[in-house]
């Protein structure tokens, strides 16, 4: 490198500031509507972001080829977390004060949902998270939403699938101590568990998040000899464990919540992650006709790629917000924080959505089960 | 009984990858008297040139083929070797004579400047990649016992490695020599000793070690991305001054060590979530009684 072009540099830097700073919280009052989001699109939980993130840019790109909103058009500011704990905070904090984006959107993971819930409370900019459910993201205050449903309701819904579905009497539960997700998730299905009586819980184990090796654990939970374990954590762990308990001779089967949910846990686990089950927002051979026009403008503009359930979360995070807009005929934040509170039987792609007093969407799960190295529609249990 | 002895398995299956690992440390430890960090990315990209050089490998053998596999293991090292050398001549020869603290900064950085490199979207990327299964696996079920057939693969491995390496050093003229610059590089040079070929040799020798145990490391923890050799790494970074930094066998019977205590920490389920707490402050207190670690000699330090 020559000294002319070390000294470029720093002038380019200066004039990008210069120009950041000319038309930053500015931009938001002319011409388009400037809403933020922030998502995983590298790192360990990629896959979900990458999802997540092409399902509101698809919402993003509908609405604006209809018109966008009070005259204006949408424009999505993205911003990458790297799956990587700190990260959230920053660049939300960059898209609400460099940028003004009037709402945020994001993200996948319930532990980096909360931390930019508290800087989208603070700043008081609505955020809506596409696909949260640990309980705490909305409780961190009245700006907080979310479209999908939450641990509590998941968790149920898995107790109740272990008993009813697989006649499991004895389950084992392990636990990723490291995500409030799987904690939050792993308490409830105990608590739902238990509650309907007849069952037991034989075995608790704990691992960390991004170990590589289970097998030490799994050891104990085959002692306790279970008939089905769950396992709610992320894809790439839960690939792991489906394996080395399969190396083990461990032959119940294991399931887990949507942090299962993607193409990844295929790839890695291959034979061994087939016949277990997971809990999600949705699938495409269950959905509505406004699913299948989802599915297929998805197909379209992704190659052919089968949307799942982040996406079609992504993308009813942006309609959520859309609508709640036009309903209100502003982007001022007090109002439109009120009008998505009073969301009531939104058509939305993931099923009807409506917005309970805690922020929360209440709508019905489905049950998916790992067949031939793709996702097979099992049941939908309502709320 | 039986959970007993599949704990001990699994312990030693963990273990014999700790090993593999802390072989690469203690050896370039023992003749340049300093921690090379860079070891744990280097294993990291000997698992990524396996990851990359395995399709056009298994087009000419057939998938899954034994001699295609030990091909692809061949050449990783080889590019590794290459690595480590450029490494060292790069980042450490120009700090051969500054004080040993400057070197062992310096590894960090490279460490750093490695990792961050590779999760770049250009390189490697930050997300997990699915590795294939270089040869076929199987369980072997007895008395209620499991065994997977890649561990034993690990644990053969690390017993070659262990026998060639000290064969090597012990037995070798250019091991006679990597001795005697340990002892003393000024008077190693003047009995006409190239010094920097020496070293060169041993970093290479460090490094394709590294491939190897990369590329095992792999092949159980199945994903394999820029950051995945960070934790192996320092786990076998402990296993080697547990085992006496410096001594080869010693960081063997150190990775063996580490890999029990924590998978029988692990198998306890109140204290699950505590396995790497445990192991390691059960690891403080057998320092306290040996600090020069299991097999280790104390040193009087020249003043």
């Amino acid at each position: 490198m020559n000294a002319t072009s070390t000294l470029r540099i720093p002038f380019f830097l200066l004039l990008a500031c210069a120009s950041l700073t000319g038309c930053g919280p500015g931009g938001s009052h002319s011409g388009e509507i400037l809403v933020g989001e922030f998502a995983s699109l590298t790192g360990k939980e990629a896959t979900f972001g990458v999802s997540s993130h092409e399902g509101t840019q698809l919402a993003i790109d509908e609405l604006n080829s209809a018109g966008g909103a009070l005259g204006r058009k949408f424009k999505l500011l993205t911003e990458d977390t790297r799956s990587t704990a700190g990260e959230s905070s920053t660049v939300v904090n960059k898209l609400i004060a460099r940028d003004g984006a009037i709402a945020i959107l994001g993200e996948v993971a319930s532990s980096r949902s909360l931390e930019a819930a508290a800087v989208c409370q603070q700043a008081k900019i609505p955020m809506i998270s596409p696909s949260s459910t640990n309980p705490q993201v909305t409780e961190t205050g009245d700006y907080i939403f979310r479209v999908c449903f939450i641990d509590p309701f998941q968790g149920t819904v898995m107790a109740n699938f272990a008993r009813n579905t697989l006649k499991a009497k004895r389950v084992a539960v392990f636990t990723d101590v490291k995500s409030d997700y799987s904690k939050g998730l792993a308490k409830y299905f105990k608590e739902g568990f238990l509650k309907s009586g007849g069952g037991e819980i034989v075995a608790e184990l704990d691992f960390n998040g991004g170990d590589k090796d289970f097998k030490a654990q799994l050891t104990s939970i085959k002692a306790a000899k279970p008939e089905a374990i769950f396992v709610p954590c992320y894809y790439t762990d839960a690939a792991l464990i489906c394996i080395q308990a399969r190396q083990l001779g461990l032959n119940a089967p294991l399931f887990g919540g949507d942090g299962w949910e993607s193409d990844q846990l295929v790839k890695i686990g291959a034979e061994a992650v087939e016949g277990n089950y997971f809990s999600t927002h949705y699938s495409p051979d269950a959905g509505s006709d406004k699913g299948k026009r989802f599915v297929e403008a998805y197909k379209k503009a992704f190659n052919g790629k089968v949307p799942d359930a982040m996406a079609a979360l992504g993308y009813d995070s942006a309609m959520l917000l859309a609508d709640a807009i036009r309903r209100c005929g502003s982007t001022d934040s007090q109002k439109l924080r009120d009008t998505l509170a009073a969301t009531k039987d939104l058509d939305a792609v993931t099923g009807r959505t409506t917005i309970d007093s805690h922020r929360d969407a209440t709508k019905s799960a489905v049950i998916l089960q790992v067949k031939g190295g793709s996702f097979k529609y099992i049941e939908t249990i309502n709320p | 009984m039986s959970q007993f002895l599949q704990q001990l398995i699994n312990g030693l299956a963990l273990g014999s990858i700790y090993a593999l690992i802390a072989l690469g440390y203690t050896m370039v430890y023992g003749v340049l008297r300093f921690i090379n960090f860079a070891h744990s990315d280097v294993l990291m990209l000997g698992a990524f040139a396996a990851y990359f050089l395995n399709p056009s490998i298994e087009r000419t053998f057939g998938p899954q083929s034994i001699p295609g596999a030990l091909l692809v293991v061949l050449l990783s090292a080889l590019i590794c070797a290459a690595l480590g050398i450029l490494i060292e001549i790069l980042a450490y020869r120009p700090l051969r004579n500054r004080p040993k603290l400057t070197v062992l900064i310096t590894a960090i950085g490279v460490s750093l400047f490695i990792e961050y490199t590779c999760q770049h979207r250009s390189v490697f990327r930050a997300e997990t990649r699915p590795f294939p299964n270089l040869f076929p696996s199987r369980d072997f079920q007895w008395l209620g016992l499991a065994v997977n057939s890649n561990d034993l693969v690990v644990l053969a491995a690390t017993a070659v490695l262990l026998t060639a390496l000290w064969f090597i050093v012990q037995r070798t003229k250019t091991g006679t020599a990597m001795r005697a610059v340990a002892f003393n590089p000024q008077a190693a040079a003047l009995m006409g000793i190239n010094i920097n070929r020496v070293i060169s040799f041993t970093f290479g020798l460090g490094s394709a070690l590294a491939a190897i145990a990369g590329i095992l490391y792999a092949l159980k923890a199945r994903g394999i991305e820029p950051l995945m050799g960070v934790t192996p790494g320092l786990r076998a970074f402990t296993a080697a001054v547990l085992g006496g930094i410096g001594n080869l066998p010693g960081a063997a019977l150190g990775g063996f060590v580490l890999g029990a205590l924590e998978t029988f920490a692990g198998g306890i389920p109140a204290i699950s979530n505590y396995r790497d707490g445990i192991a390691f402050a059960l690891l403080i207190l057998i320092l306290l009684f040996r600090p020069a670690g299991l097999l280790g000699k104390p040193q009087t330090e020249k003043v």
